[in-house]
């Protein structure tokens, strides 16, 4: 009884010891499009991402209503006409990592894996793969990406008053600076 | 000893059962999960409902320019090319000092008027915690004639060219699709016509807007002036129209019985009646400019 006892008390405490996840909730994510007209871009300061380098699982989740313009009226039409916000509040990425495990998190180091999975964005869930950029310092890991997609992609309209202002394609850029998360 | 261990059993199993979505879980930890505060935008699109103000307010640092025109009454028929020969306009500039409030000035070619105005949203629409059921603005604008005194060989105040108006604007937007707004209107003319003419107006005004698509809304607007005598031959204004959004331009077009397009003539001096056809085909088209860009993070 007592060694029972005793297994499970230390599998708790191993469990709360082994940080093979990582975390945050101030990932910042942004978008940029490019047109000849004007270029748009916008920041998101608050995505939360969140890394599991056990199984390579990855998933990152950001409010639409955060992303950041620099005219006010953009943002408002970003929410309100573009991406409907009121009706799809979030974006989510859910994706695995590609050979996690070449993946040392003890030891400083860059890496690059391939991560592959679903985007979800205007209730429109569209695979995805891209290059990552994992670099593991001072215990913390710093997660990059960059990718195009296309709004007509997840149904995102554009009328053809502004169609020379917003770009075919838009570059996403994910940064995001990973804490080992402790339960 | 035995209800601690089951105790230990069953956390550490729990894990275990929640494994498939551990990391939705995780994510949900950095959900604010709708508890923070947060406004709601755009209860309307354009800063005005048609003739009146809107509860929308320019955001802080954007001047906008407008343009609002009214073509002459419908029934003037072809030989006035059913109103369009005539013109009623009013130049506006609006600039928000902040996201709560709002300054403009304007000119309207009705008696020549100049008008100036502010606007403040001491309560806003919000959701989540502290959530706020309605907005509500303060509305405060002054309008001066600039008309030649038709009798100058009398004595003339400059006072007399007055009108002041104040108006508590409470709104709410109900769904993406439909806003509603109330508001309580009180008009001070330095000068009336007669002396049977009231000094002090007043009115309720009804507003709303439903959105028919992203872009295009139908908006109508009504102001039941309060029993007293305000001109002869009055009438309360009603107007109908639709927005229509296109980047960084709101284009409404309306019909509406009400010549002026601020609330010294929409409210105490309508006396158009929308069942004999003294309507007026007209517009507001209006232009944002980002004088203060925002700081890119």
């Amino acid at each position: 009884m007592k060694k029972l006892f005793l297994i499970t008390l230390l599998i708790n405490l191993h469990a709360g010891v082994w940080a093979q996840k990582y975390f945050t909730k101030t990932g910042h994510i942004s978008f940029f499009s490019k047109t000849s007209v004007e270029n748009i871009e916008a920041h998101n300061q608050q995505a939360s991402c969140v890394l599991d380098f056990a199984t390579g699982e990855l998933q990152f989740q950001v409010l639409m209503k955060g992303f950041q313009f620099q005219k006010a009226l953009m943002q408002e039409h970003f929410n309100e006409n573009y991406v409907e916000s009121a009706t799809y509040p979030k974006a989510v990425f859910k994706g695995k990592m590609k050979n996690p495990a070449t993946v040392n998190l003890n030891q400083d180091g860059v890496y690059t894996l391939e991560v592959s999975g679903e985007l979800l964005l205007h209730g429109i869930s569209k695979p995805l793969t891209t290059q990552a950029t994992i670099e593991v310092k001072a215990g913390k890991v710093y997660a990059k990406a960059q990718f195009n997609t296309k709004p007509k992609d997840f149904n995102i309209k554009i009328p053809s008053a502004v169609r020379n202002n917003i770009a075919e394609t838009v570059a996403i850029t994910v940064d995001a600076v990973c804490m080992p998360y402790t339960r | 000893m035995k209800y601690i261990l089951y105790i230990l059993l069953v956390i550490n199993t729990l894990p275990i059962m929640a494994q498939e979505n551990e990391l939705d879980k995780i994510l949900a930890e950095g959900d604010s999960g709708g508890k923070n505060k947060e406004y709601i935008e755009a209860i309307f699109k354009g800063t005005r409902l048609i003739n009146g103000q809107s509860a929308k307010l320019t955001h802080r640092g954007v001047l906008q320019f407008m343009i609002s025109h009214r073509f002459g009454r419908l029934n003037t028929g072809i030989s006035e090319f059913f109103g369009l020969d005539d013109a009623t306009i009013r130049l506006g500039l609006d600039y928000g000092i902040s996201d709560v409030l709002q300054i403009g000035i304007g000119r309207n070619s009705l008696e020549k008027t100049y008008d100036a105005y502010f606007k403040w949203a001491f309560l806003r629409q919000s959701k989540g915690s502290r959530a706020m059921p309605f907005t509500a603005v303060l509305f405060s604008s002054m309008a001066i004639n600039g008309l030649t005194f038709s009798q100058p060989e009398l004595e003339n105040n400059f006072k007399s060219r007055i009108t002041y108006t104040y108006q508590l604007i409470l709104a709410r937007k109900f769904s993406e699709r439909f806003s509603l707004q109330v508001s309580p209107t009180l008009l001070h003319r330095n000068l009336v016509a007669t002396r049977q003419d009231q000094h002090n107006v007043g009115a309720l005004g009804f507003g709303g807007r439903y959105k028919l698509t992203n872009r295009l809304a139908l908006v109508g607007e009504y102001f039941y002036v309060l029993p007293g005598k305000t001109a002869d031959d009055f009438r309360n204004s009603f107007s109908l129209g639709f927005d229509i959004e296109t980047g960084g331009h709101v284009f409404q077009l309306h019909l509406t019985n009400s010549q002026g397009m601020i609330e010294k003539f929409i409210i105490p001096q309508t006396t158009d009646n929308w069942g004999s056809g003294d309507i007026y085909f007209g517009f507001n088209i209006s232009r944002v400019f980002d004088l203060k860009k925002r700081k890119s993070p």
